[in-house]
């Protein structure tokens, strides 16, 4: 057994007393949840989700905190969260550029959207460039095929795009943080 | 002594059997001596039903069922060996073997392995599909067993094993799909579990080289799954060391 793992796994049960020695405020959203969720264990997947709202992804010291809360054993956590597309493992990056690939946008370009953003931020697709500064991401239809391709830029909507164009309003979201 | 269950009657390809109502067929066809074949099926362990080798026809509308996991009924007409019921077997075991890494020649399993048994049954001896040839980290890093996942097939009987009777939970299987895998806890070396007590039945369950001891060489590695069948026996209706309980 490692030190981390002894280390993470003692954090998480002082954590579960309702002291969070990391400091981190954000574990009392979780514990309202569970407690309104009366620390069933078929809970386990809302549980998720509302963990993942308040932190933005899913790291191993929350699932193992979820875990021990719901007293399931952690590779059962760990199973369950990862069988889902909808959760995420890794910190999202500081700006997220998601791709729609569904069949209107598939057909109208999308694919050299993906590739251009891909090559520009060397960043695979799903994943988070070396910086953090973007998360590549794709979606099967968003529902606004009659603005295909679609990308959805920090959450906002853009129509009609191309390779260029995307490259260009990610260009000013990433640039303009400096 | 076990309360009887009502009896009915089935058939296996046309001849006539007793059925127990509440049995599953592949209990019911190996209680009579009749051969399905079975991979993630174990006898002391809760149905899986995923492999899908032990399909069966059953008879309004021939419609494929997992014989593990579908229970008996009255006069039902369960057909074993047909042309199309061996085609799929076969189908399924080419897809296992396309699917890992199962190279025989160098395998611990290699002469007392399960799919290698069954290739051999169902008259597998080539694979028409492309061999997806994943790279694969063998997991060596427990005191006294080795996980192979190259040799893996996901039939999760170390996974049940290791919850249902251990009482450990260690293993689970993490994503779907194609990406499905093996994981113990959080996808942790399994030398750094906590929860694994050493006890090795995951080992002794795996119907593949994929779990093994620590050691082991080529064709060495000979697993035991009838040990949990000998638990279950023992715990289930109180009898210990029966070698009636045990086939
Ligand atoms: S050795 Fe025993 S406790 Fe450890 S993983 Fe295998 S079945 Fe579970
Ligand atoms: S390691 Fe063995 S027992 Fe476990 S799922 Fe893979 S093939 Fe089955
Ligand atoms: S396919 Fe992209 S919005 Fe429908
Ligand atoms: S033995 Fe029935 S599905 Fe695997």
């Amino acid at each position: 057994m490692s030190d981390t793992t002894t280390r993470r796994v003692v954090e998480a049960s002082n954590r579960q007393q309702g002291d969070h020695p990391s400091g981190d405020n954000r574990f009392e959203l979780v514990d309202k949840h569970l407690k309104r969720a009366r620390y069933e264990q078929d809970q386990l997947i809302e549980t998720l989700h509302v963990a993942q709202d308040v932190f933005g992804y899913l790291s191993e010291d929350i699932l193992i905190y979820v875990a021990r809360a719901l007293r399931l054993p952690p590779s059962m956590v760990y199973g369950v969260a990862t069988f889902y597309h909808l959760f995420t493992f890794e910190p999202p990056g500081d700006h997220s550029c998601t791709v729609c690939t569904g069949t209107a946008c598939f057909v109208k370009g999308a694919d050299a959207i993906v590739q251009g953003v891909s090559d520009a931020y060397s960043v695979p697709t799903g994943e988070t460039s070396a910086d953090g500064s973007l998360t590549l991401k794709t979606a099967r239809c968003l529902g606004s095929c009659g603005l295909a391709p679609v990308v959805v830029l920090d959450g906002s909507v853009l129509s009609h795009q191309n390779a260029e164009s995307t490259l260009e309003l990610v260009g000013t979201a990433v640039g303009g943080e400096g | 002594m076990r309360e009887r269950q009502p009896a009915v009657n089935v058939s296996f390809d046309g001849v006539e059997y007793e059925g127990l109502l509440g049995e599953s067929v592949l209990e019911c066809a190996r209680r009579n001596g009749v051969a399905i074949p079975s991979l993630c099926f174990l006898e002391g362990l809760t149905v899986w039903g995923g492999c899908r080798i032990c399909v069966v026809e059953v008879a309004e509308g021939h419609r494929l069922r997992p014989a593990c996991a579908t229970q008996v009924a009255a006069d039902m007409e369960i057909k074993i060996e047909t042309p199309r019921l061996r085609a799929y077997r076969k189908s399924v075991l080419e897809l296992l073997f396309a699917e890992g890494n199962h190279v025989c020649a160098v395998c611990v399993s290699n002469g007392n392995c399960e799919l290698q048994d069954m290739a051999v049954h169902c008259g597998m001896d080539h694979v028409r599909y492309d061999y997806q040839s994943p790279a694969r980290e063998v997991d060596a890093s427990h005191p006294k067993y080795v996980f192979d996942p190259n040799r893996c097939i996901l039939c999760t009987r170390c996974v049940r094993v290791c919850d249902e009777i251990e009482g450990a939970h260690v293993w689970d299987i993490r994503h779907r799909g194609q990406q499905a895998e093996l994981i113990t806890e959080m996808n942790k070396p399994w030398g750094e579990s906590l929860s694994c007590t050493w006890c090795g039945k995951c080992v002794a369950v795996c119907p593949t080289g994929s779990l093994a001891y620590q050691g082991s060489a080529i064709g060495e590695m000979e697993h035991d799954p009838v040990m949990i069948k000998r638990l279950a026996v023992a715990r289930n209706r109180g009898e210990w060391l029966d070698p009636k309980g045990v086939s």
